[in-house]
């Protein structure tokens, strides 16, 4: 028999192979390039005190989590009890960026249902973001003691991620 | 008569319909032109990474809008459209690039088609020519030729 009529097989199995990973990866998960990259600076105002800025630097010693979100994004109202639950554990601290939003409408939002964050700053005009990457809310960073950003999670932090991807690595970067 | 007007009504419409999206299209009055038309150009190369099947220079979402008038900016700040790209991609990732550079990672990207035309060819050809020998003319050897007698024989007897 000639070798050669197995070849389209071989060569079916190999694009069902293909086809089968890129079934379970999902297009809109765009590898971050600044994954292992210096966390972007910048110096926002506090969203309950804006007379007080809060800058990246402040945290420098610390691994902690930079969570983007927004009252108008419905996925980060999906991810907010949730963020109250890990925060109540006090594992890693989670910092917010208000992006493009109503400062009074955020205010309103973390008074009624509870504030899960250190501190929450405000992004305006979305500037902060664009340097971070952001193009999705809720997107967060989880951030070493040396500024580092080591991990990225697009759309909510679901129950699973936190288990499985974040408090490993920041039991392991508070080593 | 009546037919006509509908017909007329109908050309009528589509003229709307299309001198709508063309008053969308135009630029901002307030904006200066050259800037313009060079954003355009580049923001069609790039991914609108909200809807990815969307050029930025397309897209309606929130984040295309910040980033046009961010490019915008930076074009008036002076900068050449390559600086522009290398903050996108430092941002975003090579997928904001409808033409994804030459590098390792994207090697089987690039070359991938053209491995598989030269391999294919390879095997087309080795395979029609095995076959062209099968096919070929070759005279009957002696032991051939008396068996092919033979069965001539038995068939007619």
């Amino acid at each position: 028999m000639n070798r050669f009529l197995l070849l389209p097989l071989v060569l079916f199995i190999g694009l069902v192979a293909f086809l089968l990973v890129g079934l379970h990866r999902d297009p809109h998960e765009v590898p971050s390039p600044l994954i292992n990259k210096p966390a972007p600076d910048f110096k926002l105002s506090q969203l309950k005190e804006p007379a007080r800025t809060f800058s990246p630097q402040e945290m420098r010693g610390k691994v902690w989590i930079l969570n983007f979100w927004g009252t108008w994004c419905v996925a980060c109202r999906e991810e907010h009890p949730l963020l109250l639950e890990f925060s109540k554990t006090g594992a890693v601290p989670i910092y917010g960026v208000d992006y493009k939003d109503d400062p009074a409408a955020a205010k309103q939002m973390l008074a009624e249902e509870g504030n899960p964050y250190a501190m929450t700053v405000s992004d305006p005009d979305g500037r902060t973001s664009i340097d971070y990457g952001v193009y999705g809310a809720p997107e967060s960073y989880l951030i070493d003691r040396n500024g580092v950003i080591r991990f990225k999670q697009i759309g909510p932090i679901t129950e699973e991620v936190w288990q499985k991807e974040i408090l490993p690595r920041a039991k392991q970067l508070n080593q | 008569m009546y037919k006509v007007m509908k017909r007329g009504v109908f050309l009528w419409a589509i003229v709307l319909v299309f001198s709508g999206t063309m008053i969308a299209k135009e630029a901002q009055p307030n904006e200066d032109p050259q800037i313009e038309q060079r954003m355009k150009a580049l923001t069609e190369q790039l991914r609108c990474l909200v809807c990815q099947n969307e050029t930025l220079a397309d897209s309606r979402a929130d984040l295309a809008e910040d980033l046009r008038r961010e490019i915008r900016e930076q074009m008036k700040a002076g900068k050449s459209d390559q600086e522009i790209i290398a903050f996108l991609t430092a941002r975003y990732g090579d997928f904001v690039l409808y033409n994804p550079p030459v590098k390792r990672i994207t090697y089987l990207l690039w070359f991938g088609p053209f491995i598989l035309l030269i391999a294919g060819t390879a095997v087309l050809y080795r395979y029609l020519k095995q076959r062209r020998e099968l096919i070929s003319d070759q005279p009957l050897s002696a032991d051939e030729r008396k068996r092919a007698a033979e069965i001539l024989r038995n068939e007619i007897g």
